[in-house]
Parts: C-alpha cells; structure tokens; sequence
C-alpha cells in the first residue's frame, strides 16, 4: 500500500509507504508456514505435535494480547487471566449448559469474555500506571470469587465440557489444533489491523503521551477501552482453547495470576511493541519451558531474572536485535518514506485528507 | 453479638493492613513506584523472622528488632541497584521490574522453605484475650498489632512532617527537578524511602507470621490488601491508609461470617464500590498524582 503526498511547492513528489520488502516476503511465508501448519495433521504432524502447538498458539495469542495492551496501548494489566476464565468457564456454559454446542458456545464465550471488559471497564480505568495493574488482578480475583460461588458452574470443583463426547480422540485433537492455528491467525491479524488503522496510531500516540493525544483530538478513554476489550477477548479465545484442550475448567488454574506472568515473559523476552515480538517470545518461552522446565521452581526464578535483565537492558527483546532496532519489519504498522526528498521537511506534511495515521514509529517504547 | 465481634476484630487487622499499605504508600508518594513485590517483600520478612526464631531462639517479639534492619538494608540495595536503574528506563519499566521481582522471591522462597504453610509460635499469647462485655473479647495479639500499627503510622506522619530528610522526602514528591536543584540527592532519597518502606513491611511480615499461618504464595493476597487499603484511604494520606485499613478489615472479618467459603470477596467488593462512589478514597490529599 502506498500513499502519495502531493506537494504543491516543489514539482518532485514522495512517496509514503508502508510495505517494504522484507514485509512482502514476511508475509509470504507467513501464509507459506500457515497453509503447512494447517495441512500438518494430514502428513507430518503426530497428535503429540499437534498438541504442543496448540499450547503453543495459546501462548501466542496470550503475549500477542497483552502486547496490545501494554506494548501499544501503555496499559500494564495483571489481570488478564479474568478473561482466560471468562473463555473457559465461557464455553463450558454455553456449549455444555445451555446446550448450543461448539461453535455458538465458542462465539458466546468470546461474546461474554468482551462485555464483562467493556462493564469492569468502567472501574478498572478510574486507576492508572501501576495502581491499575493491581486493580486490574482484584477485578480477576472477584470474578474469580464470583464463578466458583455457582453450582451450575462446578462451584470450586470446576467442571468438564462435554461437547467433544463422541468425537475419536485424533480428530478433537486435530480440530482443536485448527481451531487454535486459526485463533492465532485471527489474533495476529485483529492486531494487525488495528494497528494500521487510525485507531492504531491513536493507541501509540495515547501511550507516548496520553495528554498530547488528547490534544490532537484522540478520544483518550475510547482508544484505551477499545484495546482492553480486545484483549480481553483474544484472553478469552485463548481460554476457550485451554478448556478445549484439558477438557476441564479448574477455578484455581483458569483464574491464576501465572497466566499473566507468562504474557508478561513472553512479550519482554519477544520484544514489547512490535507484533513479532510476542510470536517469538512465545516460541523461546515454549522451548524453554519444555525443555528446562523440569529445573522446577528455579525455572521461574531464571526467567524472572532474564525478564529483569531484559527490561533494563534490552528493552526491545529478542526481534529488537534480529530486526536490528526495529529496520526489519515483518509487520509494517507505520508508514515510511520510500523516496528520499529533494527539499526537506517541507514536503513532510501530510494530508489530512489522506485518512492514514501519521507516521508512528511503534518501536520506541 | 458474633457481629459486634466481628467489627471490633476487623477494626484491629486494620492496623496490620495499614503495616502492609504504608511501605507501599510511601514509595508511591516519593517515586511514583507502585511495587508489585511488596506482598512477596512481606512474606520474605515473615520467613525472617521465622528462621530467626527457629535458629537463634530469639523471642518473636524480638526478632523484628534484627528483621528491622535486614529489611532496610536490602531495600536500600534494592533501590540504589535495580529500581533506580528501572526508573530511568521506560515508562513501564518500574511496573515490570518489580513484578519480576515478586516472582523471583516468591519461587526462590518456595525452593528454601517448600510450599507447607508455617507460622511463629508465640505460645499462651496467641489465645489470650481481654474480656470487654460478655460476647466482646479483644485479642491481646490482635491488639497489640493494631497499636504498633497506629505507632508506626504516627511515627511515619511525624517523620514526613517534622525532619529535614521527610521533608527532603516531600519536596522529591512534589517536583523531583526543584528538589534535585535544592540540592537533593534524589537517588539517595528514594533509597531511603525503600528502606523505610520494607523495614515497616518487615515489621508487618513478622506480624503476618505469628497471626497466621503463611507459605511463599501468601505474598499475593497481602499486596491486594495494601493496595485497597491505599486506594480507599486516598493516595499521598497515611492516616486515610489507617483507616482504609481498618475499613477492609471489618469487610475481612464480616465478609467471613457471612460467606465463609468465599474469603476475600466482601472485601474486595467494599474496595470497587469505594472506586466507583468515591474514586478519590476517603481522605483524598490533593498533590499531582
């Protein structure tokens, strides 16, 4: 896509664009490794596999979501895992309960997860910075306190979802792991495109500098409540992959803060504000927590302190150093400038009838 | 009369969740940090005093003499290595390094101590009470909770007030810059803060372990407590975080009665209903934040 601004002072034109070529390329190996990932269980993906991947989109779309809080819109929540039970609980109810089966039970799920966000909204955002990080984990702990008071819902003991029954054990798992492929993709893209549109450059804008923004005309509150609900809702799909991969929703687990600091992990060690940051934050935690997580305890304690470390001192994470500082982007969300311009600056003013967002460089948080 | 009971017993947790919220109150007043492992910081004072009673037989009491200064030194260290750097950094950065703190201490705990629930033994005094009217009776220990609370609290109000470092303390708070061209070292200043802060959330750790009994996952609840307790006070005001303390812990103790199985749940309800009514809390101080 490419915008061009007209200049009436000088004859020569720029050109203002957001795809570049590594982006061509990202994202034709993007639909390359999709298309295999879905065909996989035909050919080469065993059910084990299959298995581990769908934890892992779980955990792409867990870091995807809390990046879009924090990483774009400076909302730091550690109460995300209110929505992972909201989903799980979610579909339980609607699938199993009311009996509406997988599909309007994952739709509703999603629905609930979005209009619980959007009603705690209203408390939730009366706190800011740090302050709203705690309020946010005592609204989960009070959602949490609420579901297991009941007794349709299993009370503390939790409760199964039943909906799969009668399915063979290779084909659940093998349509929860399409389900989850598709999930990711929907997360990454909902992203996505929400970052390119204006309310994209808004988020960005509210996070630099939420008193400027305002200024410029960015609805502040709006902005900041659209993302929440959003993420609350991709939390709340990723809660309804969980219920559909353990087949049973425990109160203690769905509704634990640990949830969270997998988000926060995932997206600090991936690189806070970028979209491929929490992708690849998700594949080094997966790794590390199948393959060094038997260390125990000490497991976390390491991944605190690499966690620490990179917030100091490698605050883009892991994408910030393959995408050298950001030059590299898979997923352009900004625009830039592909010709370089005769006479400086003057040109730089963009249209405001163009309908693009300003250039807003994503990465420099 | 369960319920007068009740009230009177809550309003003296008070003084511990005011223990547990000053620390917390404090540093977000000095720095605008809101310490996520505060909880985590109070059980590692517990597990203190804890060890101190078990290796050197030192009475419990007397322990928070030596946990006292243990605290404060490690959050002196605390904040002139890792949280000044993080202050320094990105806006989110504080927010983040602490919460990594919190699981750091709260799993290297876990590994020394298992996750079995311990407690300080104190003996006779843990059951003794005072008689007030036939269905009333004041806990000694409770009692004796509430009113190293109150000291403590006074003598942090007393502190801010009256001292040439409180004030240093203050003006830091209002405009860090002005206080920095005064010829405040502000890094120093937020050291000290910390160091007062952890030495109070000490002294609370102490009192959680020989209250009740305590495991690494304890920290959690703690840091909500002090965190509502802060808020329904008002931010900057140590006497509103008293009462906001006392305020939760009646809604602790009743809340008990009336739905044992649900622990927290009034409390945290009385704590969104005070955000939404009163989102200031109950004695709002006026300063930028």
């Amino acid at each position: 896509m490419s915008v061009t601004l007209s200049d009436s002072t000088a004859a020569n034109r720029a050109r203002v664009q957001r795809s570049t070529r590594a982006s061509l390329v990202g994202l034709v190996v993007s639909i390359i490794v999709v298309a295999a990932l879905a065909y996989g269980p035909y050919a080469f993906l065993s059910k084990g596999n299959q298995q581990n991947l769908t934890t892992l989109f779980i955990y792409i779309i867990l870091g995807t979501m809390w990046n879009l809080l924090a990483g774009y819109a400076g909302m730091v929540s550690i109460g995300q895992q209110a929505f992972i039970g909201i989903g799980a609980y979610g579909i339980v109810y609607a699938a199993d309960i009311l009996g509406l089966g997988l599909w309007i039970g994952l739709v509703l799920a999603l629905v609930i997860s979005g209009i619980v966000a959007y009603l705690v909204s209203f408390l939730a955002f009366r706190l800011s910075g740090g302050y709203f990080a705690i309020g946010t984990w005592v609204i989960a702990e009070v959602i949490y306190l609420i579901t297991t008071q009941f007794d349709t819902l299993g009370a503390g003991a939790g409760i199964s979802l039943t909906t799969f029954r009668g399915y063979k054990p290779e084909i659940r798992i093998a349509v929860v792991y399409w389900i989850a492929l598709a999930a990711v993709v929907v997360a990454v893209a909902v992203t996505y495109l929400l970052l390119r549109s204006r309310l994209g450059a808004g988020f960005t804008a509210v996070r630099d500098d939420a008193t400027a923004a305002a200024t410029l005309g960015v609805n502040v509150t709006r902005s900041r409540r659209i993302a929440w609900v959003v993420a609350a809702m991709g939390c709340g799909l990723a809660g309804t992959l969980l219920a559909m991969t353990t087949l049973n929703v425990q109160p203690g687990s769905v509704f634990k803060i640990q949830w969270t600091a997998f988000m926060i992990f995932i997206v600090i060690i991936g690189g806070i504000g970028t979209i491929e940051g929490p992708i690849i934050g998700a594949i080094v935690f997966y790794a590390l927590e199948r393959y060094v997580g038997d260390v125990g305890f000490w497991y976390l304690v390491i991944l605190g302190i690499i966690a620490i470390a990179m917030v100091l001192f490698l605050p883009k994470g892991l994408w910030g150093l393959i995408s050298r500082g950001g030059r590299l982007q898979l997923f352009p969300t900004g625009l830039r400038l592909a010709t370089p311009l005769a006479t400086p600056l003057a040109t730089t003013t963009s249209s405001p009838t163009s309908g693009t967002p300003p250039t807003t460089s994503a990465e420099d948080l | 009369m369960q319920w007068a009971n009740a009230v009177v017993q809550g309003l003296l947790l008070g003084g511990l969740y005011a223990l547990l919220a000053a620390g917390l109150s404090l540093m977000f007043g000095v720095m605008r940090l809101v310490n996520l492992a505060h909880g985590a910081l109070a059980i590692v004072g517990a597990y203190l005093g804890y060890v101190l009673v078990q290796k050197t037989g030192l009475p419990p009491f007397a322990t928070i003499i030596v946990v006292i200064p243990l605290m404060a030194a490690i959050g002196w260290l605390l904040q002139s290595t890792l949280l000044n750097t993080a202050l320094n950094k990105q806006a989110l950065a504080p927010i983040l390094v602490t919460f990594g703190l919190a699981v750091i201490l709260q799993n290297v705990m876990l590994q020394l101590f298992t996750a079995d629930y311990r407690s300080i033994q104190v003996g006779d005094l843990a059951g003794a009470s005072i008689q007030i009217t036939p269905d009333i009776a004041i806990g000694v220990f409770p009692l004796m909770t509430f009113v190293v609370g109150v000291i403590v609290i006074a003598a942090l109000q007393q502190y801010l007030a009256r001292t040439k470092t409180g004030r240093a303390m203050r003006a830091t708070s209002d405009d860090r810059e002005a206080a920095t061209l005064m010829g405040i070292d502000n890094k120093r200043i937020y050291a000290l803060a910390t160091a007062i802060a952890l030495a109070i959330v000490g002294i609370a750790g102490v009192f959680i372990g020989i209250k009740t009994q305590f495991n690494a996952y304890s920290g959690d609840t703690y840091l909500i407590f002090a965190f509502e307790a802060v808020i329904i006070g008002g931010l900057g005001s140590l006497w509103g975080t008293l009462a906001g303390g006392m305020i939760l812990g009646v809604a602790t103790t009743v809340g008990a009665q009336l739905l044992p199985s649900s622990g927290t749940l009034l409390a945290d309800l009385v704590f969104l209903a005070i955000l939404v009514f009163l989102p200031t809390g109950l004695f709002p101080k006026v300063v930028n934040g």
